[in-house]
């Protein structure tokens, strides 16, 4: 498919130095991001940047907010590294990216692959300079994906891809501050600062580390409007008993698969705010938002192509082509991203209720039992229906008879997790499965555990292949 | 509660929630016909191990899977004898 490129403002074009001020928030400092019209926080270095691959190896999310920023429409390409990249792979992506100069800043662990022909220092301060007459680049921006093992494939976008999710209605009335539970370095994240850019609005970054109450409490005193997470995280949000100190305005979701429970705990919490699920990936970028407070989305998204976004169906997988997602993986061994007639296949399996479709969880993360197939996720999504239960993981097991048998992990709400009767609750919870799904997606056993564990990536950790 | 009594209460009960008619329970008693099917079996198995803290079929690799009850019972029996001399 050709695409239609706009040659849109850069970056650093969209961020003027006129009212109303916006600032970029982390645990250690507030920054008035509109006086990088007039400044810089790369030590008046970028023009030793331009034209270059830049990987941007930033260790905080302000710093690497800064410098993307600055850079875009200056490097040739701007690779960015996830806090949790692993050092082992860091030789191959930069072989892969081509990368020529890397940004760091004062927290970026040393490494050989990171020892480039330029480095520059990021510091998440502003000072005054002036601003150089650069030639213009159209920057290409890679993302990783998040794959569970081996080196992390490099998807290509563009500016324009990145932003084409953003429609004129993201300019919002009054004024916004964002803020997400995601890293801005991961496609859920990047949205959310884009979206802050582009709508001109402040953003709370999340800090690695944090303790969820503290987040909580700083989005509060920073008086957030529009957060965004996956719905693991909202989960864990919804555990502390800080969830009151913020108030949004709207609450996103995307990610994972977002239950119905979720939805419903979320517009019960928070009713005076808007209840979105968004689907995307980083290569196929933003599909779609569905806003009616219902988990899956409308049949009809299939019939109709909407904001150039096309959605089909290869046996029971979404396929999707549209202006927003990924060009290419960078690498030349890599598998093409898109099909021949350049869809992007997400390995996201949904079914069809009724004129809906729900999503009913990962081709690659089926559980066999004894010939017949599994979604954990459907199971988890009817287990999350208790109204004592705030998650929950179904995992296989290995099983002498059927070879895999399915078993979940429960955590209970914070209110309920002391007050025993834990064997009613698992009756309960086995009675509300079997009423549900047929008998061999009724687990076996149910634990019920203080937490669980959520990757780097906001999703529910899954340890299993 | 002894093991024969744990195994035999988990079969009734897994026989409940799965809506099967169990067989009465001797130890000469056919796995095969007790009325429980092969996922009623694999749950037992599964929830044994939540109870009793062992799965004997999955600690040893060459374990049959035993013909009778009398059988199935010996192998969780001896299951938890090797666990508590080990």
């Amino acid at each position: 498919m050709k695409m239609v490129r706009s040659n849109a403002p850069s970056l650093k074009g969209r961020i003027a130095d006129a009212a109303p001020e916006r600032f970029f928030w982390d645990r250690a400092a507030r920054l008035c991001v509109n006086h990088l019209a007039r400044g810089t926080s790369l030590g008046g270095r970028l023009a030793e940047l331009a034209g270059r691959s830049v990987v941007v190896a930033t260790a905080s999310q302000l710093t690497t907010a800064l410098a993307l920023i600055e850079l875009d429409g200056v490097a040739r390409r701007l690779t960015i590294l996830p806090p949790d990249t692993a050092a082992d792979h860091l030789a191959a992506l930069t072989a892969c990216a081509e990368a020529d100069a890397v940004v760091i800043d004062e927290g970026t662990p040393s490494h050989e692959a990171l020892e480039l022909p330029v480095r520059v220092v990021c510091a998440p301060a502003i000072v005054p300079a002036e601003q150089l007459s650069l030639p213009q680049a159209q920057t290409e921006w890679v993302l990783l994906t998040s794959g569970t093992s081996g080196v992390p494939k490099m998807a290509a976008h563009s500016l324009a891809s990145l932003i084409a999710p953003i429609g004129a209605g993201q300019r919002l009335d009054g004024a916004v501050v964002w803020g997400t539970f995601y890293d801005i370095r991961r496609y859920g994240g990047l949205q959310i600062f884009l979206r802050a850019i582009i709508g001109g609005a402040s953003l709370v970054l999340s800090c690695a580390g944090e303790p969820i109450a503290d987040h909580l409490a700083r989005l509060g005193r920073c008086g957030v409007t529009h957060l965004s997470g996956t719905p693991s995280h909202w989960r864990r949000a919804l555990m502390s008993s800080e969830i009151g100190k913020i108030s949004p305005r709207y609450v996103r979701l995307s990610g994972e698969i977002a239950d119905q429970a979720i939805l419903d705990s979320l517009r019960a919490t928070f009713p005076e705010a808007g209840v979105s699920h968004a689907y995307a990936s980083t290569e196929a970028g933003v599909a779609f938002e569905v806003s009616d407070g219902l988990a899956g989305f409308p049949a009809s998204f299939l019939d109709h192509d909407r904001d150039s976004v096309e959605l089909r169906l290869v046996d029971g997988a979404l396929h999707i082509r549209s202006p927003r997602m990924a060009e290419r993986y960078l690498g030349a061994q890599q598998a093409p991203l898109r099909d021949h007639d350049g869809f992007v296949d997400t390995g996201d399996m949904v079914e069809r209720h009724d004129d809906r479709y729900v999503f009913a969880g990962r081709r690659g993360g089926i559980i066999n039992v004894g010939g017949l197939k599994i979604h954990p996720e459907e199971i988890e999504a009817v287990i999350n229906r208790h109204p004592q239960v705030r998650m929950s993981l179904v995992r296989p097991k290995q099983n002498p008879v059927t070879g895999s048998i399915v078993i979940a992990d429960v955590v209970l709400k914070a209110d309920c997790a002391h007050s025993g009767g834990e064997l009613q609750i698992k009756n309960d919870i086995l009675e509300l499965c079997r009423d549900a799904l047929p008998r061999h997606k009724v687990p076996a056993t149910i634990s019920i555990v203080p937490a669980l564990d959520v990757a780097a990536t906001g999703k529910l950790a899954r340890r299993y292949g | 509660m002894s093991i024969k009594l744990t195994i035999m209460d988990q079969m009734r009960q897994i026989a409940r929630e799965h809506g099967k008619t169990l067989a009465p329970l001797r130890d000469d008693l056919v796995l095969l016909d007790s009325g429980l099917d092969s996922l009623g079996f694999a749950v037992l198995v599964a929830r044994l191990e939540d109870t009793l803290g062992i799965d004997p079929f999955t600690a040893a690799e060459d374990a049959m899977f035993p013909l009778t009850l009398g059988d199935f019972v010996k192998v969780y029996e001896n299951g938890a004898q090797q666990r508590a001399v080990a």
